[in-house]
């Protein structure tokens, strides 16, 4: 049984915060193969497309036949374990003040072994275990092996905990809660043991139908928060900043404009300006802090969630002003993305398909009920993922993207 | 298919002048300054200058940017056999094989063999982070164990294979350092009991403190010339009888169990006209204790899998039934980088041409030293191994 996480103590605000600091990140360019595989949570290796045959690690031509065409392909992710060791020694700073480290060396199903993070129940030598890639600290790619079966507080497990981002015992900010989206991340986070979860409020004084919904919550804080004023985000920042682990970016603004039509302009300025200006303006403002606290004990800053349009990745024209407000956030988050990892902080963008909310009125089925956005975005922190697709039209274009993306651009809107 | 012939053997080929720069812990020098008082002692152990060596091979992981060719400006060198060999604990032998064939067919008369590492206080840390391709993208990010780590699966799953215990592992352990103390320059001064060993700290299961070599700075020389070249120069010396080298053998080994002296120990004993049990002492490479025992395998000492009774039933100290890492080897002499694996074959000089000293095994007339190295990915890929014999 993994021994269940310590409810973290009120900070003695005496104590130093640990700097945060990195695991090896050097990688080969191929390497990267696994990252993109870990980023959404697929297992995948190296496979020859002229022998069939999966290597690791990763290669630029198949040992057996020296074919290049390597392809990354989905492969079994059962394995038994050869040996393991418990590390109790580094001359890396990252991982002294981890130890001990649990390694081992799986023999793969799929054909090879390889070194991998160990999960503490598993079992000895000889055991059966599923591997999953997972994304560490410093955001690249390794292999972590679990028990087959479940065991009381996996999740709690230290070394696993160092390479996801679960909301237990950590506190959430989510940005906007004027939405159906709010409400459901809310209670999501709330059931996954989030300790407070803060909910921005613009212009509180006005009147919305989800305050009573989000004040039954239980840790439910409402603050106030305009992403459109700077003063606003700095203010918010300067009072919780230090108190946010996860900070979830609900921020939207959507508003069909034809770009013929007069006046686009302005629709597409004011989108950008809470969209985009206010990730910028969230970034400056929380930023810096979250990424101070990335080695902050146990329940130390670890996540920066973007709920993004998967319209971001290709234009759909009934919505080209959303559709490129997204794609704006979309490069801002590969930028805060950088920034943030070196504290160790990891930016996920959940891609959505259109919501079944009230401004995508028009949009036939499927649509992305609020509350499956909000279990996927909990789902995708206790994973670790850094890039989620949520509903069938996000599935889609992420998987069509990859085939042929200008395919999805001339059939979209048809 | 078989297309190899008989190889030649090494007729009239010797090795002279073994040189050791004492070891330093720590060394605010680069390795060309210990490069350069190692060819200093050559020099000087061979009476002419170091302009007349005409073949230069050198092993070194800190002498970056640069390779072998820029030390011979560096160090004022004329070659017209240059080699660089960065294969880690097999260069030495690599080095020999390559050497003896240059000067069998008169390529080079005298080739000076030198391996020296630096150790400033970073330079440890920096190899391990840099190494290989295969370890910054597959082993180094889990856990930055290196080599101990590295070796922990290994040893972990050998004992779980084959019975050995820690006990085994520091047996051949606490017998280097009761070699080492006779050996002035080692630099491990203190004895070592078989308690101490067991309960010394953990490193990485089931490697404590005194299954981890120590990292070091220093250096290990010696010369390849025919025969008659080393008797006009009055050197003493002592016959290569047979070597060989193996790379990255039983690739499809799921786990390290053996290395690659089992392909070719047959004619590495065929070559020198001997087996196992004539040789009077065995230097193995002892990055681990785990893989001196699976050399007392693979080179025939035992069969595979009898290792640890093959330690039970033999002592390990100069004058036991199995003379073995005579100087205390890397575990007790210290690990200079690359030159850990020039150390045996300096040790085996000595002992052959009878200046070896207090740690000198008595009318030793042949010896066997092992080479092991570079830990690419999951286990060691480079082996090789030389017989040796009094002249």
């Amino acid at each position: 049984m993994t021994e269940p996480l310590a409810k973290p103590n009120r900070k003695n605000p005496l104590s130093r915060t640990n700097q945060p600091l990195l695991p090896p990140s050097a990688r080969s360019r191929k390497a990267h193969g696994l990252t993109l595989a870990a980023c959404v949570g697929r297992f995948m290796l190296q496979c020859c497309g002229e022998c069939g045959r999966y290597t690791y690690p990763v290669r630029e031509a198949c040992p057996n036949c020296l074919s290049s065409n390597l392809r990354f392909m989905d492969a079994a992710t059962g394995g038994t374990l050869i040996s393991e060791t418990q590390i109790e020694a580094s001359g890396d700073p990252y991982y002294r003040g981890h130890m001990p480290w649990r390694t081992g060396l799986v023999r793969l199903d799929c054909g090879p072994s390889a070194v991998v993070h160990l999960h503490g129940e598993c079992g000895g030598p000889g055991s059966s275990l599923r591997l999953s890639l997972q994304l560490d600290r410093a955001g690249q790619a390794v292999f972590f092996a679990h028990p087959i079966s479940e065991t009381p507080n996996m999740e709690d497990d230290p070394q696993w905990r160092e390479l996801t981002a679960d909301p237990k015992d950590r506190r959430v900010l989510i940005t906007d809660g004027r939405s159906l989206v709010a409400v459901a991340l809310a209670r999501a986070l709330g059931k996954a043991g989030a300790a407070r979860i803060f909910v921005g409020v613009a212009d509180g004084w006005k009147p919305f139908d989800e305050r009573q919904a989000l004040e039954a919550i239980e840790g439910v804080e409402l603050v106030d928060l305009d992403l459109t004023s700077e003063r606003s985000v700095q203010e918010l920042a300067m009072d919780i900043g230090a108190r946010v682990e996860i900070l979830v970016n609900t921020a939207d603004h959507v508003r069909p404009a034809h770009l013929f039509e007069a006046g686009a302009a302005n629709s597409a300025r004011e989108a950008m300006d809470h969209t985009v200006m206010g990730l910028m303006r969230l970034a400056q403002a929380f930023g810096p802090v979250m990424r101070s606290r990335g080695a902050d004990g146990a329940a130390g800053a670890v996540a920066w969630v973007n709920v993004l349009s998967v319209h971001g990745l290709s234009s759909m024209p009934q919505f080209g002003v959303h559709s490129a407000a997204h794609a704006a956030c979309q490069s801002l988050s590969q930028w805060l993305r950088s920034e943030l990892r070196q504290g160790g902080v990891r930016v996920i963008n959940a891609f959505t398909g259109p919501l079944d909310t009230e401004w995508f009125q028009t949009v036939p089925p499927p649509k992305v009920a609020p509350r499956m956005l909000a279990d996927a975005v909990v789902d995708g922190l206790r994973r670790g993922l850094e890039d989620i697709y949520v509903g069938d039209v996000a599935r889609d274009i992420e998987a069509r993207l990859f085939d042929n993306p200008k395919a999805v651009e001339r059939e979209a809107g048809q | 298919m078989n297309l190899s012939k008989a190889r030649q053997g090494y007729n009239g080929v010797v090795l002279a002048v073994p040189v050791t720069v004492p070891y330093e812990r720590y060394s605010i020098e680069t390795a060309h300054w210990w490069i350069g008082k190692a060819l200093r002692a050559l020099a000087e152990g061979t009476g002419i200058s170091h302009r007349d060596f005409d073949g230069f091979s050198v092993s070194s992981f800190t002498m970056g940017p640069d390779s072998a060719i820029a030390l011979t400006q560096h160090f004022g060198l004329s070659p017209r056999h240059l080699d660089h060999v960065p294969m880690g604990g097999a260069a030495g032998i690599v080095s020999i094989r390559r050497a003896a064939r240059a000067v069998q067919a008169g390529d080079a008369d005298i080739v000076a063999c030198v391996a020296a590492d630096t150790n400033q206080v970073d330079t440890f840390r920096k190899t391990l982070a840099n190494f290989s391709r295969f370890a910054q993208d597959a082993s180094y990010p889990y856990g930055a164990g290196g080599p101990n780590a590295s070796f922990a699966l290994i040893a972990r799953h050998y004992m779980d294979a084959y019975g050995a215990t820690r006990e085994d592992f520091g047996k051949l352990c606490v017998a280097q350092r009761d070699n080492a103390l006779k050996n002035p320059h080692a630099l491990m001064k203190k004895p070592l009991t078989l308690d101490q060993y067991l309960s010394s700290k953990p490193i990485a299961e089931p490697f404590h403190l005194f299954d981890c070599v120590m990292p070091c700075a220093g250096a290990e020389a010696f010369l390849v010339l025919r025969e008659e070249t080393a008797k006009a120069l009055d050197l003493p010396f002592v016959r290569l009888l047979s070597a060989i080298e193996r790379h990255n053998a039983f690739p499809d080994d799921p786990i390290q169990v053996r290395g690659g002296w089992v392909l070719d120990r047959d004619e590495l004993y065929a070559m020198a006209g001997a087996k196992p049990d004539d040789m009077d002492f065995v230097q193995t490479y002892d990055d681990y204790a785990v893989i001196s025992m699976m050399q007392f395998e693979d080179l025939g000492f035992c069969k595979k899998g009898e290792g640890p009774d093959f330690v039970r039933a033999n002592t390990f100290t100069i004058d036991g039934s199995m003379p073995h890492n005579t100087s205390g080897g890397q575990l007790s002499a210290g690990q200079a980088g690359a030159a850990g694996g020039h150390l045996g074959i300096t040790e085996a000089i000595r002992q052959l041409l009878g200046t070896a000293g207090a740690t000198q095994v008595k009318e030793a007339q042949l010896g066997l030293v092992s080479g092991f190295g570079m830990i690419n990915y999951d286990r060691g890929l480079a082996s090789a191994a030389a017989i040796l014999a009094r002249a």
